[in-house]
């Protein structure tokens, strides 16, 4: 039998050998991630037999999403509470509390305002308000996966920051929209 | 890496040969090729010591192919069998090129000479025939082809063919069938940002992020790349593939057709008037008038003074839509302008002062304009062929490029649901579930588009097909994984699979605008671009230049690690598999080796998964350590 290591059973932080929590060392991940890919990507493999190269797409593409997934706060929270068994739902469970939705509510009003005015200052504004906000529930998940272990909770969180995704979607948008 | 060669009558093999390789930019309004001899990368010249082969194709009726300079030179006199920029048609229908009254062609929409379902590549009527721009830019990648072989003495073991970093897949489908139909072996697609950014990073030892703003004869990209000691990102790219030199040439044309009361002129008079554009913008790029002159075919005298000045107002437009890009490619980067050390100037078009200036409004700085804006991209394509062809040690080198739009899939009401967001780092695969919207029902059509919009009729079709067989089931119990998968090349294939019951399709997107693998092959067998070659002799060539390398690579392979990864009985399979190949190269049978070759690849498989195992477990080790403490 060949042996298999290293192979696509890893789970992503195991595959850049990471320790399996919501706070991360996002220097670390994108070393590893560059020494990774400097190992299998398509590049290195293009002189080589067709065996190697398709063996090296597959590890370079998994090497991306990999990176992906672990880069990206939203992404990285999802895929720990996947890994505990935990799904979050997002599609389905949309019960948030009353006061979250309005507050939702005037943040669509608000970017819909800016942009109706024209008001690129305002757009920034409410931009730099958003991160603030994003930031404060990152830091919230963190403390509740990597220290409460609360993954059920983590999930309600998970599902809030999804709506924000959606307000900075929106507000790139506006960007877009003001700029043509 | 030390090379154990096998050779053969024949073909000359020696370790550690330098295997040639070169780089290819093929340009709306010039191509070059370039390669790496003794580790400088230089363009190469044609007889005459011209870099630049401008990208026009003549047909004549006698069956004789001119391309380049001789080309160039009576494409006034004969218009409408000279083609010029045929890069803007590529993977293009006709509704995509928009106003065509002003340009002297015949064009041909294949929708209508085709099968007359989906809306084909456009084609060209000349006086040797139907042409697509498939063959036309084909036939300026063999002039540089065999400018290369002579040039180097020898065969090409491949090349690196450029384009533009927003070149959607079937532009990219299209440059690569190109390439095939002019014997090149492709070793990738590189976009062009992308190779300028490798010439001016590895020229200057440069480290940060840059941003490099490419503006050639019809297309226009901007990339933001993080450059690191021999690491080469791309972080995002944006651009308009349909805006270049030739549109500012052509509003010079339209002021004169104003100023002289002209209008509908015939396919001579447009290609003068373009031409003469074409040298008055030129010329202001350090002067600030200059005068145009021109005899039309019916005797009207053409005089007009054009001053800098207005240049840059009727101008004023072309150069304000590449900052919406610039804006955008930013905000994906997640970067603001002040973080960006330097600005790259790629193409021809960033000689215009105009141009300069408003980069450098936009960046806040001065852009770096100390490289010939002609050549670095074909420069940056040789340093990468290079790399590619295995005579680079890859070790301290790598490139991560990203694919530029959205790659979606229609769903109910034709909108379009992402499937793979732009700006992804290539090669990437996602999968999405769906599912089935009435009982029973078996057959479920996947609608592949790749765009930014919402609704699917905004975005570019790529290609349509059925995932037939699904077991009849309660409307949504079905689950339908649909897989898209992005290459190194950024070309995407698309595979569907039912979950249930295992029904699967799986296509290589050939775009609706592309060319099937069944025209490619026609187009090889019509086109005179091989008519001195045997067509025998030379894929009889091919597949013993490839048995004979991959014979190397598993023998390479096995010497390495086939004492540690594999019993004797395993490496004894191999080495069957090797006997087997090296038998049937004794032939002539080229089908007989392809089959040998592929046996071959195939038995070898996990072999090469065992061994990217292990250098993977490799490339982590020492970091692991501190992170698990944590």
């Amino acid at each position: 039998m060949l042996p298999t290591g290293n192979d696509f059973k890893q789970n992503f932080f195991q595959l850049f050998k990471l320790s399996a929590r919501f706070q991360i060392d996002t220097a670390l991940l994108e070393q590893s991630f560059l020494a990774l890919q400097a190992q299998v990507h398509p590049d290195k493999f293009a002189h080589l037999p067709e065996a190697e190269r398709r063996v090296s797409m597959q590890w370079a593409t998994r090497v991306n999403e990999a990176y992906q997934t672990l880069r990206k706060p939203l992404d990285r929270a999802r895929y720990l509470l996947a890994l505990h068994g935990v799904e979050t739902q997002e599609e389905t469970n949309t019960a948030m509390p009353l006061d979250f939705l309005m507050q939702q509510l005037e943040w669509r009003e608000a970017i819909e305002e800016a942009l109706q005015a024209k008001d690129e200052g305002a757009l920034d504004e409410l931009q730099s308000r958003l991160r603030k906000d994003v930031h404060a529930l990152q830091q919230q998940l963190a403390q509740t996966i990597d220290t409460g272990h609360d993954y059920l909770a983590a999930a309600g969180i998970v599902r809030k920051l999804k709506f924000f995704e959606k307000l900075a979607e929106q507000i790139a948008s506006a960007y877009d929209e003001l700029e043509t | 890496m030390a090379l154990l060669q096998i050779s053969e009558p024949g073909l000359s093999a020696a370790p550690h040969q330098h295997r040639l390789a070169v780089g290819i930019d093929l340009g709306t309004t010039n191509s070059l090729v370039a390669t790496v001899r003794n580790g400088i990368s230089l363009v190469l010249n044609d007889e005459d010591g011209r870099a630049l082969l401008p990208s026009v194709v003549r047909y004549t009726m006698d069956g004789a192919v001119q391309v380049g300079a001789d080309a160039q030179a009576v494409q006034s006199e004969d218009p409408v069998n000279t083609i010029v920029s045929v890069k803007r048609f590529m993977g293009r229908g006709l509704a995509d090129v928009g106003d065509v009254t002003n340009l002297p062609y015949r064009f041909v929409d294949a929708a209508s000479t085709g099968s007359g379902q989906a809306p084909g590549m456009l084609q060209l009527r000349t006086i040797a025939g139907i042409k697509s721009p498939v063959e036309v830019s084909a036939e300026i990648l063999n002039a540089l082809r065999i400018r290369a072989e002579q040039s180097l003495a020898g065969e090409l073991v491949g090349a690196v063919i450029t384009v533009p970093a927003y070149f959607d897949d079937a532009q990219r489908q299209a440059t690569k069938d190109a390439a095939k139909l002019a014997g090149l072996n492709v070793l990738r697609l590189l976009n062009e940002p992308t190779a300028a950014a490798i010439a001016y990073g590895l020229d200057n030892a440069s480290e940060g992020l840059y941003a490099v703003y490419d503006l050639g004869g019809g297309t226009f990209d901007i990339s933001i790349l993080k450059l690191s000691k021999g690491v080469f990102e791309v972080l995002a790219t944006n651009g308009d593939s349909a805006l270049g030199g030739d549109d500012f040439d052509h509003r010079i044309y339209c002021w004169l057709l104003e100023k002289n009361h002209l209008s509908a002129l015939g396919a001579h008079d447009t290609r003068l008037l373009l031409t003469r554009a074409r040298a008055a913008k030129e010329e202001l790029t350090d002067r600030t008038e200059t005068r145009i002159t021109a005899v039309l075919s019916k005797g009207e005298m053409i005089d007009a003074e054009l001053t800098q000045q207005d240049f840059y107002a009727m101008s004023q437009n072309l150069v304000a839509r590449t900052l919406q890009p610039m804006r955008r490619a930013l905000r994906d980067a997640g970067l603001s302008v002040e973080e960006i050390k330097g600005v790259v100037m790629v193409g021809g078009s960033t000689r215009m002062p105009q141009v300069q200036r408003a980069v450098a409004e936009f960046f806040k700085q001065m852009p770096l304009t100390n490289l010939d804006p002609d050549k670095v991209v074909a420069l940056g394509a040789a340093i990468q062929a290079n790399v590619l062809a295995g005579n680079r040690s890859a070790d301290e080198w790598l490139l991560l490029d990203v694919s530029p739009l959205s790659l979606g899939i229609e769903t109910m009401g034709g909108l379009t649901e992402k499937i793979i967001p732009r700006n992804s780092t290539i090669p990437t695969a996602r999968a999405q579930e769906f599912t089935t919207f009435k009982d029973g029902q078996t057959a479920m059509s996947v609608h592949v588009v790749q765009g930014e919009r919402e609704l699917v009729s905004d975005c570019r079709s790529l290609a349509r097909f059925e995932l037939r067989g699904i077991p009849p089931m309660v409307a949504g119990s079905a689950r339908i994984r649909v897989t898209y998968q992005i290459d190194a090349d950024g070309l995407l294939s698309v595979s569907a699979r039912e979950q249930s019951s295992g029904v699967e399709a799986h296509i290589v997107v050939k775009p609706s605008y592309g060319l099937s693998d069944a025209e490619v092959a026609r187009m090889l067998q019509d086109s005179n671009l091989h008519a001195r070659d045997d067509m025998q002799a030379r894929a009889l060539r091919e597949q013993q230049v490839e048995a004979n390398q991959l014979l190397e690579a598993v023998n390479n392979a096995l010497e390495q690690d086939g004492d540690v990864l594999l019993s004797q009985k395993e490496q004894g399979r191999i080495r069957v598999g090797m006997d087997a190949l090296r038998t049937t190269l004794q032939g002539a049978d080229h089908l007989a080796i392809k089959r040998a070759v592929s046996q071959l690849n195939d038995a070898t498989v996990a072999f090469a998964q065992a061994r990217m195992d292990k250098s993977v477990s490799h490339a982590l080790t020492g970091h692991n350590i501190s992170e698990l403490d944590h």
